[in-house]
């Protein structure tokens, strides 16, 4: 099924046009700690609010422009003419260990220490908004796809219970589910935040933001699987299966499971984007992330500052944009599946 | 006791000699008892009735049943067919779900080779499971779109055969395969890649798959071309002749019916209305409805 899927969106520009950018997404978030020239936490007071460098080649190599800091109240930097410095690639830095394990200390791209490359220039310690950025996106992106793994999974167990079973089990499963929707999700995010802030450390907020939104999530996919196994329970190959006396455990996941499993990719790839935003409000509010760790929402609003309008950071505003992009981008490819997955209601094409 | 309360023993033996037919009044027949003395049919079901609830009003209380199968007898010998015919429900299918406990009788009896099966639990019924299998109306609905063949014939396997390892399922499918007339190589096969004749006969597979004794066919054939027709009923006929099954065969098509049955009960909104051998309900039917059937029955 995953080989015809990828076949399908192969056909269709749009398809491929998401499945590339997400791909480079989640390359450059796999790789961040390679590909980011500082840490994320790397501080430098004396380069607050520094504009994206610029890159000259010099004999054929890139060189990074060096700065001086003309009026520090007013975040004024002006080129020095002639001083560059030579980027250097796979050359070692400081040490890290890639994702958490390998000991490596051989990045991308880095300058030597005295100076600084701001590919996208600075925050208000002088932090690379390059390298949070890459770093904010582990937060941003995984947590999308954490949550949705256990959403699902709730979701097809509830709701492949109820459905399968009905009755009781059904009404009581259904009564919760919509319990749980009736209630603003907004506010039972910051109220559950609350309530669970106290047995964790602020390190574990990631942890709990998954927690949260996976327990708000996967009613809405609980009812709309529980519609659908309803319908699958009276197809007659459920009913082979019972009358050759397979047990209800493996009729779930033998016969509904691979049945649902469309719906249900296309439903994770629609719903990934409400758990990247969630996440960023919550890190918006100052209720998700916390400093010194980044993410994308976290990073956004850091940018809420007067300063950064006034004196026009537009910088400070690019995880608004990476948000956007991933979103979108999560939405168009949702919609590219559903086309694929049932052509019924597919868009209108001219 | 009214007309169609009555039990009637079905008892043909392998020879195909039609046996007794108790019918009540108003069908006129007479009864004519050649059944062996002592040997217990395979299949008894005495007033079975399977009432549905119909809810209404604002609070889903029940507002009055509906009556599926009211009230009826029959017996299936051992390596007989019998024909179960009715317009859509009437209630056969119905029938043929109590008898695999698809669904809950409200009352009545089942008695599989003397053995009450309607009152046991689910784990005691479960060696009744292995016996009694049932062949679906629907080829295209029938088998799970998402697994091959072999994942198909494998199922009961599985279930049944707990001992067999991969590769002895992957001959005993492959075996199953070529009993139906199909090509064993069609085991890492999809349903969608098959006609709807070769469907069904992987269903009849898989039916065969854990050895059973008696097959509930229903409808075995309606949903398929009148030339696949034939082919399917062919194949039925002659895997019961190699493996000694018993059919419960329900259609709504008398002509078929008639001819691969030994016995036939006509069913009419949930009551056995006439029940008599084929070729007695052919040649004399005499319900009014059971005339109607014959009459609906295509002729060149």
């Amino acid at each position: 099924m995953i080989k015809h899927l990828f076949k399908e969106i192969s056909r269709r520009p749009l398809g491929v046009v998401c499945l590339t950018i997400l791909g480079i997404l989640y390359i450059c978030t796999i790789f961040s700690q390679f590909l980011a020239p500082y840490l994320p936490t790397d501080q430098d007071l004396n380069n607050a609010y520094h504009p994206p460098t610029r890159i000259l080649m010099v004999d054929w190599r890139p060189h990074v422009q060096v700065y001086e800091q003309v009026d520090p109240s007013a975040a004024r930097y002006e080129p020095v003419e002639g001083a560059t410095v030579p980027v250097s690639f796979f050359a070692s830095g400081a040490e890290y260990r890639l994702w958490g394990v390998i000991p490596a200390d051989i990045r991308l791209f880095q300058v030597e220490e005295t100076h600084r490359l701001y590919l996208l220039g600075s925050d208000g310690t002088g932090r690379d908004v390059f390298s949070r950025l890459l770093y904010g996106a582990q937060v941003s992106l995984s947590i999308g796809f954490i949550g949705i793994c256990i959403t699902m999974t709730l979701g097809f167990i509830v709701g492949g219970v109820a459905g399968y079973f009905g009755g009781r089990v059904d009404f009581a499963a259904m009564r919760m589910v919509e319990f749980i929707i009736a209630v603003p999700s907004l506010y039972l995010l910051i109220a559950l935040r609350g309530a669970l802030a106290e047995y964790f450390e602020p390190e574990q907020m990631y942890l709990v933001i998954v927690i949260i939104l996976s327990l708000i999530g996967w009613a809405g996919a609980a009812r709309i699987i529980r519609g659908m196994a309803l319908s699958l329970r009276q197809r007659h190959f459920v009913l082979a299966a019972e009358v050759m006396g397979q047990s209800s455990f493996k009729i779930l996941f033998k016969h509904f499971l691979p049945n649902l499993a469309s719906y249900l990719l296309v439903a994770a790839t629609l719903s990934i984007p409400a758990y990247i935003l969630a996440e960023a409000a919550l890190s918006f509010l100052g209720l998700g992330i916390q400093e010194p760790g980044t993410s994308w929402g976290l990073m956004l609003q850091q940018a809420q500052e007067l300063k950064v309008f006034t004196l026009n950071l537009w910088w400070l505003l690019l995880p608004g944009a990476a948000i956007f992009v991933t979103v979108i981008t999560f939405n168009v490819l949702g919609d590219v599946l559903r086309d694929i997955v049932d052509p019924r209601q597919q868009m209108v094409k001219r | 006791m009214s007309a169609f309360h009555l039990k009637v023993l079905i008892m043909h033996n392998t020879s195909n000699s039609y046996s007794s037919a108790m019918a009540g009044p108003e069908t006129g027949r007479i009864s004519i008892s050649s059944s062996p003395e002592g040997i217990k049919p395979l299949l008894e079901v005495k007033n079975l009735k399977v009432y549905f609830p119909v809810h209404g009003g604002l609070l889903r209380r029940i507002r009055g049943y509906v009556h599926a199968v009211d009230d009826v007898s029959f017996n299936v010998s051992s390596g007989s067919t019998v024909g179960l015919v009715g317009e859509s429900g009437s209630g056969k299918t119905t029938i043929g779900r109590c008898l695999v406990r698809l669904i809950r009788p409200t009352a009545g009896s089942i008695r599989y080779l003397g053995v009450e099966t309607g009152s046991l639990s689910k784990k005691t019924f479960f060696p009744y499971r292995k016996k009694i299998q049932m062949i679906f109306q629907d080829p295209f609905n029938s088998l799970n779109p998402r697994m091959s063949v072999e994942q198909i014939l494998g199922e009961p396997l599985s279930i049944h055969f707990p001992q067999m390892n991969i590769e002895q399922r992957r001959d005993r499918a492959a075996g199953l395969l070529r009993q139906v007339g199909l090509d064993p190589d069609h085991l890492r096969r999809y349903p969608h890649q098959f006609s709807g004749g070769q469907r069904q006969r992987i269903g009849i597979a898989r039916a065969l798959a854990v050895e059973p004794e008696f097959i509930i066919c229903d409808e075995p054939v309606s949903a398929l071309d009148v030339s696949v027709q034939a082919t399917i009923i062919n194949l039925l006929q002659d895997l019961q002749e190699e493996l000694g099954l018993t059919y419960l065969f329900i259609a709504h098509d008398l002509a078929i019916v008639e001819h691969i049955s030994n016995y036939v009960l006509v069913m009419n909104q949930g009551k056995i209305v006439e029940q008599a051998s084929a070729e007695d309900i052919y040649r004399s039917p005499q319900h009014p409805y059971t005339i109607k059937l014959l009459e609906a029955v295509p002729r060149l």
